[in-house]
């Protein structure tokens, strides 16, 4: 069972590292306009016109 | 086109000098609207950045205001077909935004840490016995205490201020129970941790947040979501004043159009004929008669002159008014309603909402069986004082109320969303439950019977390409007539050259003659005499000529809805501030035999006061100011949108819309939704009568209280979920089109008088 010293931490770092994710996101205000990100994914104003 | 109202009131400098504005879009029907209008916004020069949000159809857009005024970014818009106005942020929402994300927050650190003890809980469960050692099983007993310690205290942050502000007020609520049961199943836990005991709870309070969060965060969404749309409605209206800068001389060249939101107390205003009145106010110049059927119901104009009074929402007639600004309140008028409304809602506010019922009574016998139940072992059943203790808190956490806290929200959450698609706000949670169970409905007649704005009452009677031609033309002018002309109209492009004639009428070139729209004189027609209760309006092409009766005209709807509440056997009356000769046709044609004409505000609420002594439940419906104190009476009540503020903030829901529909609908949705909340309150109630003795014999394992929480949670969510339909249904039967529900948002515009830019 001494395999358990690894992979307890690796559990619990994996978990944190989502919480993190959600918190960051959150902050960042991913969840402000969830409709729009899908589309704007298509506009391609970001392309240089030559 | 006229000039761009001056938006500065809105507009917020950094210190880097850029401005940004947040505006309000209607129209926005599709995705390619978003890079529509992005693009528009960035050619513009001086605009720096501009992101719309597609979820809440708000643009913010920095610019420079050197070289771009704000009232020029509204004109872009509209150029291209989408209305804006600029939008202030309340502080309502604000709130809104930052108690959602809150939440968010801990259902995430609920969730993260009841995943990683279940991990730990399992296969501690999974090796009890056998295949684990107690060294391992103390280990992952004090792994669990270490994640469950921290993330209750955050992730239960809600429920501990919630219940510590109702125990202040020396009532108990929902999360008073909630809270002991997680602190006590925490801190028992920690014990048997320490004491290296078997048996640990801590799965059970951390999963125990989990899903209340989840149930709460499902709600909040739904608030916020509804909150942004009406918020935009608000913004949308976008009205108007002709405004004299302040400090500066009174004359034509010092006027500014400037939003409402913008005005302040002593500002002077003009009011031209024709036009809503922006502001409460003090007329200093000028006479004229107004039409303040938004107020009182009346629909005869009321003449004034200087000195009077004139209020928000009422129509200016054939005269031009300059006002001063009075704060609100300051109106005698407004002083009665909300002394009206303060009376009536101190006897209304004893309302205790059904979850608020359950959980005092809940409370305590939870408690007192977890008591008795420990007691008991303790003194009959030889216990020692640990498992007595062990047992009567296992007693509190199988019933902690999860099913119970859950059977609620869930279906209120799954009702804002009902309400939302069928065209309504809800204001407060409670109207909800209160709508459910409504027995009698009361509507006022003028705007809520009828469209708040008239229409041409005779149009089956005229010749198409006539009416056309008269809508048209009604488009180049802000006369009253010609505005109901427009509105009652489909939308046609407004003619070429037209000139209005104040007062008169217009007259544009057409075909190979003239056409006019306007008073007989004006159109040069013999006046086949005046009708009684409507005003007519004349348009003429060559020699061809039609009379349009303008009056108050019934919702298209307002018949069929009728009937449909009748059906479902509710009691319908009818009353109004109008004339009584004014009401007595509608009542004929709607089939209500209980109607009264002329009342006051005061009257009002004595007829429902009258009813609710009888031991009925009313539901007031009514949007003028006259209706707010009945409103605030009432036992329930709805407003449509375009109602006085003073009387939206007084009803229970708001809806949208020219139909009287949503009034059903409202009914139909509120009482499945009441019917939901018992069903899943009898579940939970019968839930806990399965497994309290189970917990009270000592057989209340963690993983039983595991399994029992979870399911007990799936099941009243799920049951909550059966309420989408109900609304649909509704809307079907009255038969809307298809897709007038969907959209709440765009179906409250007004059609667009600018529509069809040429290019």
């Amino acid at each position: 069972m001494n395999v358990l010293i690894f992979l307890i931490p690796v559990a619990l770092a994996l978990g944190l590292l989502g919480l993190y994710g959600l918190f960051w996101s959150l902050k960042s205000g991913q969840y402000e306009d969830l409709e729009g990100a899908a589309y704007r994914i298509l506009q391609d104003d970001d392309i240089e016109k030559k | 086109m006229a000039a761009s109202p001056d938006f500065s009131h809105f507009v917020k400098t950094d210190a880097e000098g850029r401005s940004r504005i947040d505006l309000a879009i209607d129209g926005i029907t599709c995705a390619a609207c978003l890079g529509d209008i992005e693009t528009a916004m960035k050619r513009l020069p001086g605009v720096m950045n501009a992101r719309l949000n597609l979820t809440s159809h708000r643009l913010a857009v920095t610019f420079d205001a050197a070289r771009i005024e704000a009232g020029g970014l509204t004109g872009a818009l509209e150029a291209i077909g989408y209305r804006a106005y600029p939008y202030e942020q309340r502080k309502v929402e604000a709130d809104e935004a930052a108690r959602f994300h809150l939440l968010l927050k801990c259902l995430g650190v609920a969730v993260f840490a009841a995943m990683n003890i279940m991990l730990l809980s399992i296969s501690v469960w999974s090796g009890e016995g056998a295949s684990m050692s107690n060294e391992t099983r103390d280990f992952f007993h004090f792994l669990s205490a270490l994640i469950a310690l921290p993330a209750a205290a955050y992730a239960g942050q809600p429920f501990y201020v919630s219940a510590w502000n109702s125990l202040r007020q020396g009532r108990v609520n929902m999360d008073v129970p909630i809270t002991i049961g997680v602190v006590l199943a925490l801190a028992l836990s920690v014990y048997e941790t320490w004491r290296h005991a078997p048996q640990t709870y801590f799965d059970s309070a951390v999963m125990l947040l989990a899903f209340l969060l989840a149930g709460r965060v499902m709600d909040q969404a739904m608030r916020r979501k509804t909150r942004a749309a009406a918020g935009n409605l608000a913004a949308l209206k976008g009205e108007n004043a002709l405004r004299f800068t302040p400090g500066a001389q009174e004359t034509e060249e010092n006027l500014v159009l400037t939003p409402v939101a913008a005005l302040a107390e002593d500002d002077r205003v003009l009011v031209r004929a024709g036009e809503r009145i922006p502001a409460d106010g003090v007329i200093e110049n000028g006479a004229s008669s107004v039409d303040e059927s938004a107020i009182t119901g009346e629909t005869l104009g009321k003449a004034v002159r200087v000195g009077d009074n004139v209020y928000a929402g009422s129509i200016n007639g054939d005269g031009a008014l300059k006002l001063r600004v009075t704060a609100a309140g300051n109106a005698a008028l407004i002083d009665e309603a909300a002394r009206l409304i303060d009376a009536a809602s101190a006897a209304r506010s004893g309302y205790v909402r059904l979850a608020d019922r359950v959980s005092q009574l809940y409370a305590p016998v939870v408690h007192v069986t977890a008591l008795a139940t420990g007691l008991t072992w303790y003194f009959f059943l030889g216990a020692g004082v640990h498992d007595a203790l062990v047992i009567a808190i296992s007693v509190l956490i199988i019933t902690c109320p999860c099913a119970l806290a859950l059977a609620v929200p869930a279906v209120q959450a799954m009702a804002s969303g009902a309400f939302f698609r069928a065209g309504l706000f809800l204001n407060d949670a409670t109207g909800l439950e209160k709508i459910g169970e409504i027995d009698t409905v009361v509507f006022d007649k003028t705007g809520t019977l009828t469209l708040p704005e008239p229409r041409v009452a005779n149009a089956d009677d005229i010749p198409p390409d006539l009416l056309d031609l008269a809508a048209r033309l009604a488009h180049s002018s802000s006369h009253p007539l010609a505005r109901a002309v427009a509105l009652s109209a489909r939308s046609a492009p407004p003619l070429p050259d037209a000139r209005e004639t104040q007062g008169m009428g217009v007259a544009a070139p057409f075909g190979q003659t003239e056409a006019w729209l306007g008073s007989a004189a004006f159109c040069e027609i013999e006046s086949p005499g005046a009708h009684a209760d409507a005003s007519a309006i004349f348009v003429r092409h060559g020699a061809r000529w039609a009379r349009l009766l303008i009056r108050q005209t019934l919702r298209p709807d307002a018949a069929r809805v009728l009937d449909r509440l009748r059906e479902s056997g509710l009691k319908i009356a009818i009353l109004s501030g109008d004339r009584s000769e004014a009401v007595a046709p509608i009542a004929r044609g709607l089939g209500v035999e209980s109607w009264s004409g002329g009342l006051k505000p005061a009257d009002k609420i004595a007829f429902i006061d009258e009813r609710a002594a009888e031991g009925a439940k009313i539901l007031m419906v009514g949007d003028g100011l006259n209706d707010a104190p009945a409103l605030a009476a009432a036992y329930a009540s709805l407003s449509p949108i375009d109602a006085v503020h003073l009387t939206q903030t007084q009803a229970d829901a708001v809806f949208l819309g020219d139909r009287l529909a949503p009034v059903a609908a409202a009914i139909a949705i509120a009482r499945r939704a009441r019917g939901l909340m018992r069903q899943n309150l009898a579940f939970a109630v019968g839930y806990n009568a399965v497994a309290v003795p189970f917990a009270m014999s000592g057989h209340a394992t963690p993983l039983f209280a595991a399994l029992a929480m979870s399911a007990s949670s799936i099941i009243v969510t799920v049951n909550a979920l059966r309420l989408r339909g109900p609304g649909k249904a509704v809307t079907l039967l009255l038969g809307e089109p298809k897709n007038s529900g969907s959209e709440p948002v765009r179906k409250a515009a007004p059609p667009n008088p600018v529509a069809a830019p040429s290019a």
